[in-house]
């Protein structure tokens, strides 16, 4: 994707009016490690402990996108991050700054996103004093960071955010964080920190150990049953393609997590689509049911697992990861090969003997496909259904339209019903599954990717925790489609209070939402409204032709849920297709 | 693509779960595949895993941090520098179950300041340090049992006295009975510390190290 970094012009050729300014703080080296590192662009809020470094961008060519909260900036970091493939950068001044970015840097570090976060710090001499806006951001983010730093030394500074840039990106990607006092920032430096660098001691494993490849393409190729499942870091490690190559060449059905769709095109024959707690039922059967499992790149998320003495429980499990750690974490491995998912697919490929001779299983699983088809009823006159306006949208929208979601019930239907055909075009919340990530998931992905159509599907709910990302969008001009998905409830939390909490429904239900349409007016952007299937197909072609951000306040069927469902740490072969099977 | 359904079931169509075919191993509550037969659970065991680090501030916080957040079951932990400027090991002793342990080592591993982590899983030499302050009633006799440890008397008064005992971690336990007889006042004690026998490494230590 946008992988090459811009270039620098060195001291040689730049002449004395357009070459870069001397280095001469802490701050001035901030900004040009991130140059170093091609930064673009940069999500941020003011204030005083980080105006330094903001002071030093006045001068730079990266471009500085304001945005309404420190969650936004986080949030589309991270979104900037999974469309580019390269780190997202977030700024926020100290304490309360530093504080708001931190549900942000969770559900980075949860998906293993990678993003760089710097961060204003009181001046040193004050640090522990409780002075005002201070917080121990780097105690406060140890646990939801890659790797955190606190800049002690102004000299120093610039190379501990080239450190950090280039430890979100290599290896087991991630969030990091350098925090950053006012005096280091302010005090005096000259050298120019130079291109991003691990430590000497990081180095994440390349290749797998051949003997172990060879064995495990052994065991795959002897299998009955076999299937992939392919994470998010196969989307990670650039690693769609071979993994395409590698399925269709042994025709082995391939299943994705979450974070793993678009990893291989959803209208392939072989695409099984997601597993676990709201997959598809045929993906559920093959994963409970398969006798190899060769998983890429996935961590094994109890929402894919459900309970692990289920999950299944026939399979050797070849488990590709770069992080050994996540190696027999959840789900024991048979065969680990521990590397970058890339190379290790193509070792894989070349060390792979035959195909499984598995024909009655690739029969069995398109059965299952037909047997189980995702699916609605859509009576004319009730409400519309929610997988209608997503299936629309899909189809006035090409391949590679990104969709970026919320999270709750609007986001299960967006990845079951929309059909994903390219890596990193499904942007959403997985591990954190953070309410609030719709808007400003959209605004970094519309940043990371002006040519390519933005589709956020938000709830209710999602949307009202950070729909000020819409002034953001207004003022930066970005055409980007934000379709709430209206059911004036936070439906997912009152799905699972009608499953298992007798049909209480404590404080889910939001009668009180606004009119979406015309607080998007408010804000400058268009609004449209559906109520009724008739309007869906004009709403959908002048909200994706409205060159601008606009919202649609899709007024859906409120008693609508999300099936197939695996109630949490359940079996995934006894997913539910409706309520009476819970 | 949608469709009229009169008589909404409210969900999908399909088989019911009672009707799908069902897989016959299972694994167990660790994610390990297990005969049908047997349910393997592996039992928690002792161990001590040493950790050779970088002395940058904050890396003892990240390490308990690391041990609480993932809830390892840690009995102690104990830091100190190194013949290495710069350097210091870490000495943890922790009980878990086989893949615990396994984890402990690896998320330790993940820890940057990181340089090196093992587990001194062949009879390591381990000692800790106790202090002991108890009532000084009856001199003789503490002083005797400090003797039968190989204690030491740091301080003694009208009131209390005050020893030092150092051994392995049985050693201790029973000194620590030993005193009980005295009413014991207060104890310090450091957790253990540890290295490898002989010439085993206790972590690999690069050449600019040694
Ligand atoms: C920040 C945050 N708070 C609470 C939750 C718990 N939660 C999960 S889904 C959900 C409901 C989401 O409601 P809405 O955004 O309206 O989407 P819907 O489920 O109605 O489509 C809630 C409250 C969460 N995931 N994130």
């Amino acid at each position: 994707m946008s992988g090459e970094p811009a270039q620098v012009p060195s001291d040689s050729d730049a002449d004395a009016e357009t070459g870069p300014k001397d280095i001469e703080t802490g701050a001035d080296a901030v900004v040009r490690a991130l140059e170093n590192a091609g930064v673009e662009h940069l999500f941020g809020v003011q204030g005083g402990a980080i105006m330094p470094v903001y002071d030093a961008l006045y001068d730079s060519e990266m471009t500085h996108i304001t945005m309404g909260h420190e969650q936004g900036a986080a949030h589309a970091a991270d979104a900037y991050g999974i469309v580019s493939g390269e780190p997202g950068v977030c700024m926020a001044t100290s304490g309360p700054g530093a504080t708001n970015l931190v549900t942000g840097l969770a559900d980075s570090n949860m998906d293993s996103d990678p993003v760089i976060a710097l961060t204003g710090q009181v001046s040193t001499d004050f640090v522990g004093s409780d002075a005002f806006q201070e917080t121990d951001t780097v105690g406060v983010t140890t646990p939801i960071t890659k790797a955190n730093f606190f800049a002690d030394d102004s000299e120093a500074v610039g190379t501990d955010v080239g450190t950090a840039f280039a430890l979100a990106k290599r290896g087991r990607q991630g969030p990091t964080l350098v925090d950053l006092p006012k005096d280091v920032t302010k005090g005096e430096a000259s050298e120019d920190p130079g291109e991003p660098q691990t430590p000497s001691t990081y180095n994440p494993p390349e290749t797998a150990e051949p003997e172990s490849v060879s064995e495990a393409a052994d065991v795959l190729a002897q299998a009955d049953k076999p299937v992939i499942l392919a994470g998010g870091g196969v989307i990670k490690a650039e690693a769609s393609e071979e993994l395409r190559e590698f399925a269709t060449e042994h025709e082995i059905p391939v299943i994705t997590t979450m974070p793993g769709i678009g990893a291989f095109p959803e209208d392939h024959d072989l695409a099984l689509e997601m597993a676990g707690m709201h997959g598809t039922g045929y993906a559920n059967m093959a994963i409970t049911l398969t006798d190899c499992m060769l998983a890429i790149g996935t961590r094994f998320d109890d929402r894919l697992t459900g309970g692990v003495e289920t999950f299944a429980p026939d399979a050797e499990v070849i488990h590709v990861d770069i992080d050994p750690a996540e190696i027999s974490k959840n789900v024991e491995a048979d065969y680990p090969l521990v590397g970058d998912a890339k190379a290790v697919v193509k070792q894989l490929s070349t060390a792979m003997p035959h195909a499984p001779e598995a024909d009655s299983w690739r029969e069995q699983v398109q059965e299952w496909k037909a047997e189980y088809p995702m699916d609605y009823s859509a009576p004319e006159d009730e409400p519309v259904k929610p997988q209608y306006i997503v299936e629309r949208f899909d189809e006035e929208t090409a391949d590679d339209a990104i969709v970026t979601t919320g999270v709750g019930q609007h986001q299960m239907w967006a990845c079951q019903y929309w059909t994903y055909k390219e890596p990193r075009t499904w942007v959403s919340s997985h591990g954190l599954g953070a309410m609030g990530y719709g808007v400003p998931s959209a605004i970094g992905a519309k940043i990371a990717a002006p040519d390519q159509e933005v589709v956020c599907f938000d709830g209710d709910g999602s949307f009202l925790m950070t729909c000020q990302g819409l002034s953001v969008a207004v003022r930066e001009d970005l055409d980007i489609t934000i379709v709430v998905l209206n059911n004036a409830a936070i439906g997912m939390v009152r799905q699972w209070q009608d499953a298992f909490f007798g049909e209480r429904h404590m404080a889910s239900e939001y009668p009180w939402v606004p009119d979406f349409d015309t607080l998007a007016e408010a804000f400058g952007a268009r609004g449209f409204r559906i109520d009724t299937y008739e309007e869906v197909d004009e709403v959908v072609e002048e909200a994706l032709a409205y060159d601008g951000p606009s919202v649609v306040d899709a007024h859906i069927d409120p008693g609508e849920n999300v099936y197939p469902m695996v109630p949490s740490g359940g079996d995934n072969g006894l997913f539910a297709l409706a309520e009476d099977q819970l | 693509m949608s469709r009229r359904d009169e008589d909404r079931r409210q969900g999908l169509e399909g088989p019911e779960p009672e009707e799908r075919k069902r897989p016959v191993g299972r694994r167990n509550s660790q994610g390990i595949r297990v005969d049908p037969e047997v349910e393997a659970e592996h039992e928690p065991r002792r161990t001590i895993i040493s950790a050779y680090v970088e002395n940058e501030p904050g890396v003892l916080a990240r390490v308990s941090g690391l041990f609480h957040r993932r809830q390892f079951n840690i009995e102690s932990l104990t830091v100190g520098p190194t013949q290495n400027e710069g350097y210091s090991r870490i000495t943890l002793v922790i009980e878990e179950p086989e893949p615990g342990i396994d984890q402990a080592k690896k998320q330790l591993e993940k820890v940057l300041p990181v340089v090196h982590v093992r587990e001194l899983d062949n009879k390591p030499v381990a000692r800790e340090l106790v202090i002991l302050k108890v009532n000084g009633d009856e001199p003789d006799k503490v002083q005797a049992i400090t003797e039968m440890y190989d204690g030491q008397t740091l301080d003694a008064g009208p009131r209390t006295v005050t020893v030092q005992i150092t051994g392995d971690e049985s050693k201790i336990d029973d000194a620590i009975d030993a005193y009980e007889q005295f009413g014991i006042r207060e104890i310090a004690r450091t957790g253990q510390a540890a290295l490898a026998r002989g010439e085993e490494e206790t972590a690999r230590v690069d050449e600019t190290h040694t």
